[in-house]
């Protein structure tokens, strides 16, 4: 019995390249980009921003987790064209090695990680869901829509999309409780 | 060399200023910060900026032959560089199965022949990802499709199965006359359970870039891999180019779990094909390759059965393990650990294996103990329950303080299953639990406790390592040991500054090299004890090296805070270093003796769980849950305890959720992505306690610790299950308990008591 596999369409008219205006971590960055490439590739491959991590590349593992215009986003399942004009924020902008920011100072102490490559998307979508929480929006855990506050169950609930295979997430909860309660001092 | 052939005596790892005490991770800021670079990327280095996207292709049928490709539209398509097919391929060493094996040949493409769905058909290089992506799609593959030809379905072939080989792990265990015995227990349990392949789902996929020099002699490969020396051997091999001309970087690694032992049409594709275009090449894998083109755990039907007598005494214990693998694959030896774990004179314990035409399976976390232990350790639930007694009281009855079949000769090194079973016990409370089940409800969830005994057995390997002495006074620490987030940077600075009375700030630890001396590498949990013995070794050989140069007698110095003592002279090491003419460094192999045939070793726990069923829905959730282990001296308590959640949470994965399901007519495993193979997520784990009983293993190692990364994962699955039929009064011996398993249970029971 003969089999052929073909997964793709040949004769794409496609532009090869797009003008895409993008502010990074604050900074202005032109790119001439395919119009196929992610915002997630635009990252890593053009802007050789590689703190932002490909998991999946289908908007499975939350690995890719950034902020675009403040809020969170799986940068693999948008394109970059999608995003002209936006502001992305990634994990470069947080801190240094030597002056890290509470939350990702927040990871290292609680060992909120243990082979690191979800991490920047955690430490992302930990921001994310602070953020949610102040600005009172209710997730599927909320039980009165009018009081949303800090839980535990809050952040396991909003942070489910970001996998950690290694299961630091006992410790990742942590991290991330003790960030609020020190923002609460 | 030095050899590890007697028992450990006092040491200054002893001391436990920085071993053995909480640091956080040397390389955490590293990650946090998204700056530590993992294999694919290297590209960003300005001297990589040229790196070209390659892209795999992997069979669309699961056997027959390639019968032709067409590569004519890809290759005319924008930025296309390279098709590689089995017909361009250059020669490539040979192996004789297509399961990846150790540090062997694991050639790709070597012929049209299609031994399992996804193995690659086809490499396609581009100047970037998405040309490259495009162009892999429009290739044109025609099959001479076999597939029909093969078997997918373990049940349909077990009844051919045959010895699973005569390594200690797969041989059999035959002791006293386990039939007689077993007709004759005033008590008998004779069940069956099936545990389902599952996926490692690391979350970095296998990814590798491939640089040659100029003149195309000499590759350095950026990899993924647990395993320097094996892919440095094995490309060499793969490749037919000299392994001295060929050099792996694995710094980082964004998980393992045994995916990652061997190396797959990434690594070898990629090099190949930067070689034939004179420009490196990355490739990683799609996600929804993974599951089918590397490898899995692979199934078991188990096959338990215990004679006891009335009081709880076991006499007869059988356990017969069935998986199947690709020809030339090993089995699951899922029934190892019964050849030691539980008294009783009589045995039986087989492993069985047949031929299967799945994608090759491999190691998965604690291979063997992971899903022996989620049948054994139900069934010794299902026991408890048939002679009336409690689990535990069971359990610690029929412990055992010696191999039962070698006898007292070969008694365990350090064993304390008892002792983690009551001392969870109490700190779970465990007489909270009622022996009936259905009895205990919070509103409209019915609450369940479960208890199981973990084992894993403890493996050691040859290590190496180089320890230098800086002038600043600092210690450098080289290995080809890997870090796959067990902690190896952090322990492997402990040991060494522990060594050398300095700080752990002292230590710089570069790993994950070729260009280092051989290592353990990362698996089997051998990875800690078995490189921290090399850097043991190595720290003693530096010792006297820094003694000498600083005039004092190597027996009597003595190292404290960053100086050399003999009786009240000292010197700081950094004074030492400053003087000495030439470099001081040691470089030390170690290897080990046959302490482990003369002492039965493993690590031993106790995992409780509580669950919550939901009466009407049966919905299933982990409440609480506790790990109790005895593994010998624990390195770091933070990056142990960080290795035990891990290992409990995949375990809860194991027996909620995670199944690879086969399709029997295409013959691979169909739910190949991350949506559809379920692993647990922030909402599906509350917070887990670990405590970690005290212990030092003399005949382990020299730093007296046991294997530990995987202990987590051993047992805990079948926690979760018993807590689930002590809440529900449902025993499901088919993994893993999904809702619609518990739903039939109550549906076929007669009436619906109890909830
Ligand atoms: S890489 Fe984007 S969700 Fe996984
Ligand atoms: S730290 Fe490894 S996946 Fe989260």
């Amino acid at each position: 019995m003969t089999h052929t596999t073909s997964h793709g369409s040949t004769d794409l008219q496609l532009p090869r390249s797009v003008r895409v205006e993008l502010t990074v971590n604050g900074q202005p960055k032109q790119l001439e980009l395919d119009p196929r490439v992610s915002l997630l590739d635009a990252l890593r491959e053009h802007l050789h921003l590689t703190g932002t991590k490909k998991g999946c590349d289908h908007g499975q593992c939350g690995a890719c987790t950034v902020l675009v215009g403040g809020k969170r986003l799986n940068s693999c399942l948008s394109l970059a064209v999608m995003h002209d004009g936006d502001e992305v924020t990634t994990i470069e902008s947080l801190g240094t090695p030597d002056d890290l920011h509470p939350m990702q100072a927040a990871f290292v102490e609680c060992d909120g990680f243990q082979c690191g490559y979800c991490t920047p998307g955690q430490i992302m979508s930990a921001l994310g869901t602070l953020d949610e929480l102040e600005r009172g929006i209710p997730s599927h855990v909320t039980a009165d829509l009018n009081t949303v506050e800090y839980s535990d169950d809050e952040v396991r609930e909003r942070m489910s999309g970001n996998i950690c295979r290694c299961a630091a997430y006992p410790n990742i909860v942590r991290a991330v409780r003790s960030v609020h309660e020190g923002g609460q001092e | 060399m030095s050899k590890f052939d007697s028992p450990a005596g006092i040491n200054p790892l002893d001391q436990e200023k920085v071993l053995a005490r909480p640091h956080a991770r040397k390389e955490g800021p590293l990650k946090v910060t998204g700056q530590a670079t993992y294999a694919y990327e290297y590209s960003a280095d300005p001297d990589l900026q040229g790196t070209t996207y390659g892209y795999l292709v992997g069979a669309g049928v699961a056997r027959g032959q390639v019968t032709s490709v067409d590569c004519s539209v890809a290759e005319a398509m924008p930025g296309v560089l390279l098709v590689l097919t089995h017909e361009n391929m250059p020669a490539q060493g040979a192996s004789d199965t297509p399961v990846p094996q150790e540090d062997d040949a694991t050639p790709q493409m070597r012929s049209a022949e299609v031994d399992y769905y996804h193995q690659a058909v086809a490499f396609v290089v581009a100047e970037t990802f998405e040309q490259a992506r495009a162009a892999a799609g429009a290739l044109v593959i025609e099959y001479d499709n076999r597939t029909a030809e093969g078997d997918y379905v373990l049940a349909e072939v077990m009844e051919d199965a045959e010895k699973a080989g005569s390594d200690e792990e797969s041989k059999d265990q035959q002791v006293g006359d386990f039939a007689g015995a077993f007709r004759r227990a005033d008590v008998q349990l004779d069940v069956t359970y099936t545990t389902p392949y599952q996926s490692h789902a690391m979350l970095e996929p296998h990814a590798s870039l491939a640089v040659w020099d100029e003149a195309g002699e000499e590759l350095t490969l950026y990899t993924s891999n647990q395993m320097v020396h094996w892919v440095h051997r094995g490309i060499s091999k793969t490749l037919n180019v000299p392994q001295k001309n060929i050099r792996i970087v694995s710094r980082y690694i964004g998980g393992g779990f045994g995916s990652k032992l061997m190396f797959y049409g990434d690594a070898v594709l990629s090099a190949v094909a930067a070689r034939t275009l004179g420009r490196p090449v990355k490739c990683a894998l799609t996600r929804p390759q993974i599951f089918n083109h590397t490898s899995h755990r692979p199934a078991t039907v188990q096959r338990i059965r215990f004679g006891a007598d009335g009081d709880g005494r076991i006499h007869a214990i059988g356990h017969d393990s069935y998986s199947g693998n690709l020809p030339g694959g090993s089995a699951e030896t899922a029934s190892h650990q019964t050849k030691l774990l539980y008294a009783g004179e009589n045995r039986l314990v087989r492993q069985r294996l047949s031929e299967l035409h799945l994608p090759p399976g491999g190691s998965m976390r604690a291979p063997g103990e992971a899903v022996g232990m989620l049948a054994l350790e139900c069934a010794v639930d299902e026991l408890a329950e048939k002679l009336e007694m409690d689990p535990i009281e069971l359990r610690v009855l029929n412990d055992i303080g010696y191999d039962p079949e070698k006898g007292p000769e070969r008694p365990f090194s350090s064993r304390r299953l008892a002792d983690c079973l009551r001392r969870g016990a109490e700190e779970f409370g465990w007489e909270q639990r009622s022996a009936q089940p259905g009895e205990r409800r919070d509103g409209e969830w019915l609450i369940g406790l479960g208890v199981a005994s973990a084992f894993r057995g403890n493996l050691v390997k040859p290590s190496s390592a180089t320890l230098r002495l800086e002038k600043g006074g600092k210690i450098t620490v080289e290995t080809q040991m890997t870090d796959i987030g067990t902690g190896s940077y952090t322990i492997l600075g402990q040991t060494a500054a522990e060594m050398l009375g300095l700080t752990l700030d002292d230590v710089e630890v570069r790993l994950g090299d070729s260009e280092f001396p051989k290592s353990s590498g990362s698996g089997g949990s051998w990875g800690a004890n078995s490189a921290g013995t090399g850097v043991y070794y190595a720290a003693e050989e530096l010792r006297k090296k820094i003694a000498k140069a600083a005039g004092y007698d190597p027996k009597k110095a003595v190292f404290k805070d960053g100086e050399v003592w003999e009786d009240n002279k000292c010197t700081l090491l950094g004074v030492v270093a400053a003087k000495a003419p030439e470099p001081l460094e040691a470089t030390v192999n170690a290897t080990f003796g046959d302490l482990n045939k003369q002492y039965a070793q493993a690590s031993f726990g106790a995992h409780f769980c509580e669950v919550g069923v939901h009466r009407v829905t049966g919905e299933i959730r982990v409440r609480r849950m506790l790990s109790v282990a005895a593994a010998g001296r624990i390195f770091n308590p933070v990056t142990a305890r960080s290795q035990c959640l891990g290992g409990m949470t995949m375990g809860v994965g194991a027996a909620l959720m995670e199944e690879l399901h086969v399709d029997g007519e295409l013959g691979l495993f169909i739910n190949h992505d991350m949506a559809e193979y379920h692993v647990p997520v922030h909402a599906d784990i509350p917070d887990l306690d670990v405590i970690f009983l005290e212990e030092l293993d003399d005949k382990s190692s020299p730093l007296k610790g046991k294997g530990v990364g995987e202990l987590g994962i051993c047992g805990v699955g079948a926690a979760v299950a018993n807590a689930i039929y002590n809440a529900s009064g449902v025993r499901i011996r088919d993994y893993p308990l999904t809702v619609d398993k518990i739903l039939a249970g109550w549906a076929s029971r007669s009436g619906s008591q109890g909830r």
